[in-house]
């Protein structure tokens, strides 16, 4: 049966998730030059964010506090598509929707979660302070 | 129906057998996609308990007090490192060249053996220090997060160690290099969490 399916496997597209065909089924999707790229954008990635905060460059806290998570973030997304070729087709997407539900619920759990916490102190119950004392 | 089987020597035109043939190994490194999906589902829950409780000090040390940002950076180096060595190995199994695959998972294993040298000798310093985990909110978290990372990075090199073995013995066999390409998006994946663990835990840590 796989020998009248060949012929159409080897026209699909190149890049086509991880089957290519019958045999190329265990490429690693990688080249050299893809690894060396998202190396060297990952050092350059790393090695500001470090700078920043270990050259005290910027006197706004605030202000590297924003940038070296924009660099984090930039990075991540270096590694995804170069380390873990991550791209919109591998599976059909279903690889990609995965990755795209899994950020939301991610989204939804850290935002939710410091959201809320940080708003309790505010929601709770005045009390006085020699009550507060006799709590357990 | 009769349309339905072709002439001998024409090229039938199949469908759903060409669907199966994209899943047969395929499957495997979409299976472990999700599993990889679900573990950056924990690590966000202990992050989120991070951010929550990171700032609760209870009187005891904070980041800026305890943080090596100098130690920090080499692991961070060790662990880039790591993961373009593993993307070399992955590179030789294409050529199917055993010997050259195997020196790179080891080279890779060593890699990650001193990134979790040098986060013990941390743990260790910052618990003769008196801050251990039960110190303080900021240490539970700061100390379940880190190690959790670390354990992960502990089971892949133990993985890691067991595949080296099994291409010895075996040879880049088909299934050794699924196993090889499930580690690598492992591995790859603990760097992507560990660049959230220095910029959130260390980097905004020592500014606060």
């Amino acid at each position: 049966m796989s020998d009248i399916v060949e012929p159409g496997l080897a026209g699909r597209p190149q890049g086509h998730g991880e089957a290519h065909g019958p045999h190329d089924a265990h490429g690693s999707q990688g080249t050299f030059r893809s690894y060396m790229t998202g190396f060297v954008l990952s050092v350059i990635l790393t090695a500001i964010p470090f700078w920043l905060v270990m050259g005290d460059v910027l006197d706004d806290t605030r202000t590297t506090g924003i940038i070296i998570m924009a660099l984090a973030a930039v990075q991540i997304v270096v590694h995804m598509i170069y380390f873990l070729h991550m791209n919109t087709k591998s599976e059909g997407g279903w690889t990609f929707l995965a990755l795209v539900f899994t950020l939301i619920l991610v989204v939804i759990t850290l935002v939710g979660s410091i959201w809320v916490m940080y708003h309790l102190d505010q929601n709770m119950m005045p009390m006085p302070p020699h009550e507060a004392v006799q709590k357990p | 129906m009769h349309e339905m089987t072709p002439p001998p020597g024409a090229t039938a035109p199949v469908f759903y057998e060409q669907e199966e043939h994209a899943h047969g190994d395929g499957g495997t490194l979409f299976g472990f996609w999700i599993y990889l999906m679900g573990d950056s589902l924990i690590f966000a829950v202990l992050f989120a308990c991070y951010g929550v409780l990171g700032r609760n000090y209870a009187a005891g040390p904070s980041g800026a007090d305890l943080f090596d940002l100098r130690l920090v950076a080499v692991n961070t180096g060790l662990l880039l490192l790591s993961s373009i060595t593993y993307g070399f190995a992955m590179l030789e199994m294409d050529k199917e060249k055993a010997r050259t695959t195997l020196i790179w998972l080891a080279v890779t294993g060593l890699l990650g053996a001193a990134f979790l040298a040098i986060e013990l000798y941390e743990f260790a310093h910052l618990i003769r220090e008196g801050a251990t985990p039960q110190r303080s909110a900021f240490l539970s978290s700061f100390f379940t997060l880190v190690g959790t990372h670390g354990l992960h990075v502990t089971f892949g090199i133990v993985w890691l160690v067991t595949l080296m073995v099994q291409v010895r013995l075996r040879g880049l066999i088909r299934e050794n290099q699924r196993r090889l390409m499930c580690l690598s998006m492992f591995w790859h994946f603990l760097d992507v969490v560990w660049i959230g663990v220095f910029t959130f835990v260390y980097l905004m840590g020592v500014m606060r």
